[in-house]
């Protein structure tokens, strides 16, 4: 924590909006300048399930593999700044990811000066049968269906944990948090808990730690990323500066970036960020609060800085979000390019054509999707209505299937090909080769009483 | 005029459900939208694209709208089969809605 501009002031430095996000960001994030905490964000809701697998195969896998090459490259700077990190990289194994950083911390030689916090007790798919069996149904959010429904394909089950436990080994020394599921939002607000020793009935300023956390957990999209409000005039993207939060105790915070970064931090890109994914904006439920998004004061503090103020929250629920992965059946996806003259229309011809030999062969699909890339694939009729396709110099034709079973997708992906020789003509575009079914892993969100969750938190010494 | 001309937009998903964040490019543009950009009249303009009814907030302080646009995205993240399954250009599509600056 450092005093700036006269006030006690934690600095958050957001690395990763997704695994996959720029490596080279987080690297950046602590050599660029001042901050305090380094916050990476590694799971989507699909994520837990493929570590699962991972795990299923190898027990000392099944958490963010790239955490380990990274945490070589920043450990040093981490020990010499005293920068501490919050991260969910553990996945469904945070404990073989913390053993895999304190092995790592050792080489280095920063034996005896590093303490790793182990986040666990999100993974509920050991004790899913016996929560079912007490009555707890986990039912969709969506649709209304009880889990019982899907039991036999379920992959993985984790509880979403607010900032509480990540506090809880901040307290304790940790330098390095790797936590299994902890909200994104959690992440953030853990070290202004922390920092500030917000009680956990304050709810206004639980509610501006959360907000911050949304703000950069999708990393450069609130610096410039994705930015539609003027962007062909963000500046020197390939240098995006990554968003810090400055906070002070009162619950205020500016959102900024490392100077001489590339991007742009104002209030209309700020503002597409905070309605990026956004339900009910007067209710945004987190583990930690519920924050309310309609309170929320915008000012341009500074070039690229924008100061948060006046954000109210109400208490948190009585349930934790659980996230259940279940596999679902298979799908695939062929796609040919046709060429002008006439492209749009021999698209749709080999649409016709491979539509009536699919029903020909008497395979049964839950879905066949037809978009025409060029010409209507994201837009749709908005998009036929308002351009003329008739003289679009090539359209992609792309179809999709999707099953329960695998051999109607199979069958349909040895029906693509054939088209360059039998159907339409002028085309092109299938160097890819035949395209593979993939198995579908569907993400099945419910809720849980809390009181069924028991985090735990472990110091790991390197 | 299109929508575009009076607000950006940022879109992205909640499992079938895809959300539109309505910002007016200039806060005196933010009553026009309010007026204008209704849930009835955004259902009528995707019609054919999503299967779902479309619900809609008001954000007064960011002088935004959200939309959630129901049944947008054929089953959503890995089930689906859309180019956009997770819903990240509904946003652009509504700035094609013709609005009337002067009403």
């Amino acid at each position: 924590m450092t005093r700036s501009r006269g006030r006690q002031t934690v600095r958050i430095a957001g690395g990763q909006g997704f695994w996959g996000d720029w490596l080279e960001a987080p690297y950046r994030q602590v050599t660029g300048g001042p901050v305090d905490y380094l916050m990476m964000d590694y799971l989507a809701e699909v994520t837990m399930s493929i570590l699962q697998k991972q795990k299923s195969r190898d027990s000392s896998l099944g958490f963010a593999k790239d955490f380990v090459p990274l945490m070589e490259r920043l450990l040093p700077i981490l020990v010499e700044r005293h920068i501490r990190v919050t991260s969910n990289a553990g996945g469904v194994n945070p404990r073989a990811c913390a053993q895999a950083v304190a092995a790592l911390a050792h080489r280095l030689g920063f034996g005896g000066k590093l303490r790793i916090g182990v986040v666990t007790g999100d993974d509920l798919l050991a004790r899913l049968d016996g929560l079912l069996a007490r009555g707890h149904e986990l039912r969709n959010l969506d649709t209304g269906r009880p889990l019982s429904d899907v039991r036999d394909r379920v992959l993985s089950a984790n509880a979403y944990l607010g900032a509480w436990p990540v506090v809880d080994a901040l307290r304790r020394g940790a330098d390095v948090v790797v936590a299994g599921r902890v909200t994104d939002t959690g992440l953030t607000l853990a070290p202004m808990i922390h920092a500030f020793d917000w009680r956990p009935d304050a709810w206004d300023l639980l509610a501006a730690g959360t907000v911050a956390g949304h703000t950069i957990e999708c990393g450069a999209q609130c610096s410039g990323g994705n930015c539609l409000k003027d962007w062909q005039t963000i500046p020197d993207l390939a240098n995006v500066g990554y968003p810090i939060v400055e906070a002070g105790p009162d619950g205020t915070f500016e959102i900024t970036k490392h100077p001489g970064t590339g991007g742009r931090i104002d209030v209309a890109g700020v503002t597409e960020q905070l309605v990026y994914e956004m339900g009910n904006p007067a209710e945004y439920i987190t583990p930690d609060c519920i924050a309310d998004f309609t309170t929320i004061r915008l000012t341009q503090a500074g070039k690229d800085r924008v100061r948060f103020s006046g954000i109210k929250g109400r208490p948190a629920t009585d349930t934790l979000k659980v996230s259940v992965a279940y596999f679902y059946g298979y799908k695939a996806v062929g796609t040919l390019v046709y060429a002008w003259p006439d492209a749009y229309k021999k698209a749709q011809a080999a649409d016709r054509v491979l539509r009536q030999r699919l029903a020909a062969l008497g395979l049964k699909f839950e879905a066949v999707l037809t978009e025409f890339v060029g010409a209507d694939a994201t837009h749709g009729a908005l998009a036929r209505a308002s351009a003329p396709l008739d003289d679009l110099p090539e359209v992609q034709l792309r179809i999709g299937v999707r099953s329960p079973d695998k051999a109607p997708v199979e069958r349909f992906t040895r029906e693509i090909a054939p088209l360059i020789l039998n159907g339409p003509p002028s085309v092109t575009g299938f160097a890819g080769g035949r395209p593979k079914p993939e198995e579908i892993v569907a993400y099945w969100p419910a809720l849980l009483d809390k009181r069924m969750v028991e985090p735990c938190v472990e110091i790991v010494d390197a | 005029m299109r929508l575009l001309e009076l607000a950006h937009a940022r879109s992205g998903d909640k499992g079938d459900t895809a959300n539109v964040g309505l910002i007016a490019l200039k806060p005196e543009y933010y009553p026009v939208l309010v007026k204008q950009v209704t849930a009835a009249r955004v259902t009528r303009h995707f019609k054919g694209m999503i299967n779902g009814p479309v619900e809609r907030y008001e954000l007064p302080n960011l002088h935004a709208l959200n939309f959630l646009l129901h049944g947008a995205l054929d089953g959503g993240g890995t089930i689906s089969l859309k180019t956009d399954a997770q819903g990240k250009v509904f946003s652009t599509a509504l700035l094609r809605l013709e609005v009337d600056l002067a009403k």
